[in-house]
């Protein structure tokens, strides 16, 4: 055999396929892509077999066929008569909708326990450590039942609510009453609060299957251009103390850049709240929030928050205590030194495993079906599914979308990642 | 078809079902087993009791065709299936047949490939509420927050009839019977909505039944059977003539109490070749002569069958209705052996 | 000086004053409460705010815990013993359901007479793990190993069976034979732990034992064509060689061996259990069974992928980065589904998986994708050094592997290991959606349907939920003490 002094000779022989490091790894390589390519073509094969013996031909026409169902909780218009394709749009939204909704308030939850975790408070900082260790051994499944009974046995039924000529006259109240003002009720079907309606409504437009009203936009764009007002006059009350060391007393131009455009605009388009009114079975007007959305939505942020709670603790506690010494001997008290010298060194180390809590997040609320709430797999990978006994597409578009959602949220967030890591030089 | 060795020996042991090749019935011979596709839990259709042994309206065709094939009413496994895995596990082979209340519709037979062998159970789909609720129709319903049952072809109903009375509903999908119940119980829809028959069976085991009424309205057909695959005519014809049996049975008076008499002769020559003692018309479907009694004698006639499990001295309390035999009024036909 | 002093002063203490008490509100309770609940008003408002939680909770919930009732045949006679003991306007838990559907909660529908079989089932992967996890030998272990043991006999004699005694036996003797021809702990044990796979397939499912026995032969059958051919022509020849071998014999002499033998042995005891349908499977030994299977079974897979990823060669890389992030992007529940509805179109036409072992193939690829990303973290913990050190030496590659870089790597990861196998379990009761009995949903669902337990809510959730927890709560705490055991040998 070749030493390593031998200059390579140039004849080849087949051995060296196996025996040279040079070819070696290209040998490897191309046995291993055989194997899968084999791999691959027996499923398909299979398959293919599978669906000839059945009669069958894999299909996606069903998509643009009449869904023929209803669906309780949209946030984009739908009825029975759209498409299966506008049904599961309907369940992507909702998935969408509820992932984002526990993300964040499973960040809120999360940040305040992991921070109260380490608080010298011994009272409360036994109390997280219960909640983060009660939530994080127990399957995510069972907390979304318990919820779920919990808002279901244990809230009113709507026809609670009545008040009959004969309790009046009996001076009786009724079983169960609205809160806050007698604007949201809290029944055992959902939540009904007050929506936002519009006399002098500037309409919507479509884009693409999605509607998007105006007056939503106008009221964006009205907050966003009153922070930028708020964040010019901080900026320039502080150009003005770094000139003259005084500063300029500004609370009530932010107030008036802060509040006037948004209340001049809402009594521009003649803003008023539908509140919800019970009428025949249900409350009528108002938006309903499903108890299944509030389940699905509590149950995850819950325990996603207890791992998250522990991911901010061991980012705060992966901070050397210089820091916040130093930071105390600057005069800075606990609070300020917590959020302007703590959390953001922490936010490096806590970033990369909070983005995979997000998507275990996303995926986790796939646990709709537990609760009949109509996301994703309730839409396409149920109904549908079974109306039109296409396992196989439907499956795999559940499949590859869940997958978009999952690459989405890690390349998205590994960007913020990069935005925030510690720039070395 | 081609199988390798070990795979082979793997189909003996516990963990795999066995093959399912063109001709059925062979291999259920060949495995000494029926398996049977059940629901995964209907007081009266198909449950297990409190030692695992599957009862029902729906088991006790299973039990009859175990008993034609193979001789015994008990070579059974029962497989529980949801309204999203039956067609699967029926079209994968995993069980035989499928009795699972399973409506008969033109796309289940033409696009998803399965032969329906006769109706077992005429059905429709209705509503149930609750007394206090003072609605005495249907068509009152309007705004209402409706359980449905998925799986089934109930939600399209619901959308339908909604629809054609103009009114709106509030659809609350559930996976199972029991989660529906513990909604509707908790007062979390107004409505609950299934198959008439699933309805009363639900409304059977409440602890105060006499609270809830069943409203008037039958929405839909619903025309229950036992369903095979397609391309195996010999074993739905062996399906759809051991419920024929059953049905004629009942209509000739043959009951589990007297075929054993009645197979020693009699004067009528129909029951005469159901019994196998004139004819041979168990050879035609692959059988021996006396299938036909032997699945009468499993659980008894549809008559029987229907009594011990739905009729109105079981708590379901279900009149036979549609389902009485032609003679009496009801769609129970036949058609004759021979 | 003194002098002057003394002169001077008028007057000077001769002896130390004793040291007083310090003030009542800097010492003992109150100091205590001070610091720790009342250092500020922030601090303040949250103790009260965490003491009004506590009130609140045990004021709903303790009435209802202490009220409970053990002895009930149903719900109705839950409340009226409730409603007899403590008024009519009392709550109470209804514990008796546990009581009553224990054996269902454990076990399922698993035939009652056989529940020796999983309990010994269970017994014995604490042995098999053993070896993996303690490789060090101390006096715990022979206590531990005295417990399991008298458990067996115990298990042996309640049921009647010799067979767990039997098991015990041979396992004894072997293992001591090792241990006397100079095989030294772990080592000694290790055997059992490749033999428990079949053996714990053989006690749950029953059936023959020869098919467990022939098919682990496989993987004797493929060494000892690795060790003849890596001899003659090298490793990798050798390892192929050794692949075609095992393969070989897994399709074409298993099926017929085991038959055979099979037909020799017949139906008796010990050579036949009595076989256990998978749909009577049900409650925890099904969590468990799902769980352990996938996570044993992914060990190796999650190896392969996770060197895979961290290959030099692209095409392979890829192909394992694809498959992990593809497992790791949907969630199991959608797996899950593809195992019921689906698994069966892409195997041969005829095979028929049955459903809890389609199920755990799932499952299994699921885990797998997740174990390899915490065996690519232990590989990425070992220092430079280790690599550079096995190529100093001439190791090849699988040699460096398996020699330096795996014994230390796997010990790192075996905390990730515990945390994903936390977690797996934890997802054993998603199986519910495929129509399988696990303990949370499926069998709560199922004791529910029955008319004298209809209404129970909280019991078996609450009881189900400690179970999960006090399972899930040891295993997280053993997988800290690892963690600390690890950083301590590693200053």
């Amino acid at each position: 055999m070749a030493t390593a002094a031998d200059t390579p000779r140039e004849s080849f022989r087949l051995g060296m396929l196996i025996y040279d490091t040079r070819y070696r790894s290209i040998t490897i390589q191309t046995i291993v892509v055989i194997l899968a390519m084999a791999g691959v073509w027996w499923l398909y094969d299979n398959l293919m077999a599978n669906l000839t013996a059945l009669d069958k031909t894999p299909s996606f026409s069903f998509l643009w066929n009449r869904a023929g169902y209803d669906i309780n909780q949209t946030l984009i218009p739908y009825t029975n008569d759209d498409t299966h394709l506008r049904a599961m749009l309907v369940g992507l939204v909702n998935t969408i909708l509820v992932a984002v909704l526990g993300c964040v308030a499973a960040t809120v939850v999360g940040v305040i326990v992991g921070v109260l975790r380490l608080s010298k408070n011994w009272l409360v900082a036994r109390l997280m450590t219960v909640y983060v260790e009660g939530f994080r051994n127990v399957p995510v499944l069972l907390w979304i039942l318990v919820i779920f009974a919990v808002l279901t046995e244990i809230t009113p039924q709507p026809r609670d609510f009545k008040v009959t000529d004969e309790m009046i006259a009996a001076g009786e109240e009724p079983a169960a009453s609205m809160i806050l003002l007698d604007t949201v009720a809290i029944t055992n079907r959902g939540t009904f609060v007050p929506a936002a309606l519009y006399e002098r409504s500037l309409g919507e437009i479509k884009i693409g299957f999605l509607p998007i009203s105006l007056n939503t936009l106008a009221i964006l764009a009205v907050i966003v251009g009153s922070i930028l007002g708020y964040r010019a006059i901080k900026k320039h009350a502080t150009a003005v103390q770094e000139a003259t060391g005084i500063r300029p007393v500004t609370w009530w131009k932010s107030l008036l850049v802060l509040f006037g455009p948004i209340i001049v605009l809402l009594l521009a388009l003649g803003f008023h709240l539908e509140i919800p009114t019970l009428g025949g079975f249900n409350f009528t007007g108002g938006i309903l929030v499903s108890n299944a959305l509030m389940a699905l939505w509590l149950g995850l942020t819950l325990y996603t928050a207890a791992f998250i709670a522990e991911i901010v603790r061991a980012g705060i506690m992966a901070i050397s205590k210089g820091q916040s010494e130093a930071s105390f001997a600057l005069g800075l008290r606990p609070g300020r030194t917590m959020s302007l010298i703590i959390l953001p060194q922490a936010l490096r180390v806590i970033i990369p495993p909070l983005i995979s809590q997000y998507l275990n997040l996303t995926k986790n609320s796939s646990l709709a079906i537990a609760v009949s709430y109509m996301d994703l797999r309730g839409t396409l990978g149920g109904i549908t599914l079974n109306q039109t006994g296409r396992e196989l597409e439907c499956m795999l578009i559940l499949m590859l979308t869940y997958l978009a959602l999952s690459l989405l949220i890690s390349s998205g967030m590994n960007v913020y990642n990069n935005a925030v890591k510690l720039k070395e030089r | 078809m081609k199988k390798s060795v070990f795979l082979g020996t793997l189909a003996a042991s516990a963990l795999l079902a066995g093959f399912a090749s063109a001709a059925t019935l062979d291999d259920v011979k060949a495995r000494g087993e029926l398996i049977c596709g059940v629901n995964t839990g209907l007081t009266g259709f198909a449950a297990p009791d409190a030692n695992g042994n599957w009862q029902g309206f729906d088991v006790a065709i299973c039990k009859a065709v175990a008993a034609a094939v193979l001789g015994d009413a008990s070579k059974v496994k029962y497989v529980p299936t949801t309204g999203e895995t039956r067609f699967t596990a029926l079209a994968s082979g995993e069980i035989d047949m499928l009795a699972r209340n399973t409506t008969w519709t033109f796309s289940r037979d033409a696009d998803l490939k399965f032969t329906f062998t006769g109706v077992n159970y005429y059905d429709g789909q209705g509503f149930m509420v609750k007394k206090d609720l003072g609605v005495s129709s249907a068509k009152e319903l309007d705004g209402a927050t409706v359980c449905i049952q998925t799986g089934t072809t109930t939600e399209l109903n619901l959308a339908d009839f909604f629809k054609v009375n103009n009114m709106s509903y509030q659809p609350v999908a559930i996976q199972t019977n029991a989660e529906g119940e513990q909604q509707y119980l908790a007062g979390a829809c107004d409505a609950y909505t299934t198959d008439a028959s699933g309805l009363a069976a639900t409304r059977a085991v409440f602890a105060d039944p006499e609270n809830h009424i069943i409203l008037p309205e039958i929405i839909s057909k619903e025309p229950l059977g036992p369903l095979v695959r397609h391309g195996d005519d010999q074993w739905a014809d062996i399906n759809r003539w051991v419920l024929n049996a059953l049905i004629a049975a009942e209509e000739f008076g043959v009951t589990s109490a007297n075929v054993e008499e009645l197979s020693k002769g009699t004067e009528n020559p129909e029951v005469n070749r159901i019994l196998g003692t004139e004819g041979d018309l168990g050879a035609m479907i692959g059988l021996d002569k006396e299938w036909g009694k032997r699945a009468i004698a499993a659980e008894g006639n549809y008559g029987e069958i229907f009594a011990k499990y739905l009729g109105e001295s079981t708590p379901i309390g279900l009149a036979r209705g549609l389902n009485a035999q032609w003679t009496q009024g009801g769609l129970l036909y036949t058609p004759p052996f021979r | 000086m003194s002098d002057l002093h003394a002169n001077s002063a008028l007057f000077v203490r001769k002896e130390m004053l004793p040291p007083s008490d310090p003030p009542a509100l800097e010492s003992g309770a109150i100091k205590w409460l001070r610091e720790n609940l009342f250092s500020g008003w922030l601090n303040s408002t949250l103790t009260v705010l965490g003491l009004a939680a506590i009130f609140f909770v045990l004021k709903l919930g303790l009435p209802w815990f202490l009220h409970g009732v053990w002895n009930a045949n149903s719900l109705g006679e839950c409340r009226e013993i409730i409603a007899a003991t403590w008024g009519e306007d009392a709550h109470g838990a209804c514990w008796a359901v546990i009581r009553e559907r224990w054996n269902q909660f454990m076990f399922g529908f698993y035939p009652r007479e056989l529940y020796w079989r999983p309990v010994l089932a269970l017994l014995l992967l604490m042995v098999a793990l053993a070896p993996v996890l303690f490789s060090e030998k101390s006096n715990k272990l022979w206590i531990a190993g005295g417990v399991i043991a008298v458990l067996i006999l115990w298990l042996s004699v309640s049921y009647g069976q010799w067979i767990p005694v039997g098991i015990l036996v041979l396992l004894a003797a072997i293992t001591g034979y090792l241990g006397s021809r100079g095989v030294h702990w772990p080592v000694n044990l290790l055997w059992f732990t490749g033999v428990y796979t079949g053996l714990a397939f053989w006690l749950l499912w029953g059936g023959t034992i020869w098919l467990p026995v022939v098919a682990l032969l496989g993987f004797v059958v493929g060494w000892i064509a690795f060790r003849f051919a890596s001899n003659a022509v090298g490793t990798i020849v050798g390892a192929g060689a050794g692949a075609i071998a095992a393969i070989l014999w897994w399709y074409f002499a298993a099926g017929a061996l085991s038959d055979t033998l099979t037909g020799l042995t017949g139906r008796t005891q010990p050579f036949w259990l009595r076989g256990v349908d998978s749909d009577e499977f049900g409650g925890f030994v099904l969590a468990f069974t799902i769980g352990i299977a996938g996570i044993a079974i992914s060990l190796p897979m999650g190896i392969i992928l996770a060197l895979g990823r961290r290959s030099d060669m692209p095409l392979v890389k890829a192909i394992c980065v694809g498959f992990i992030e593809f497992i790791r992007g949907v969630p199991l529940i959608t797996l899950l589904f593809v195992a019921s509805l689906l698994l069966n179109y892409f195997l041969p036409p005829g095979t028929n998986f049955d459903i809890i072992l389609r199920v755990i193939i799932m499952v299994t690829l699921f885990s797998a994708a997740y174990i390899a990303e915490v065996i690519r973290g232990g590989l990425a913990a070992l220092p430079r050094g280790q690599y550079e050190a096995a190529d100093a030496l001439g190791l090849d590659y699988w040699k460096a592997q398996r020699l330096i870089i795996m014994p230390q790597a796997l010990k790192i990861s075996i905390p990730g290991i515990v945390s994903s196998f936390i977690g797996l379990f934890k997802d054993t009761t998603l199986v519910v959606f495929v129509a399988l009995l696990d303990p949370l949903k499926g069998i709560t669902d199922a004791v529910r349907a029955a008319i004298e337990w209809k209404g129970v809510y909280w019991e078996p959730y609450i009881f189900v939920g400690a179970i999960f927890f006090i399972v899930c709560f040891s295993m997280s705490r053993y997988a800290m003490y690892l963690e600390n055991k690890l950083k301590r040998e590693h200053r």
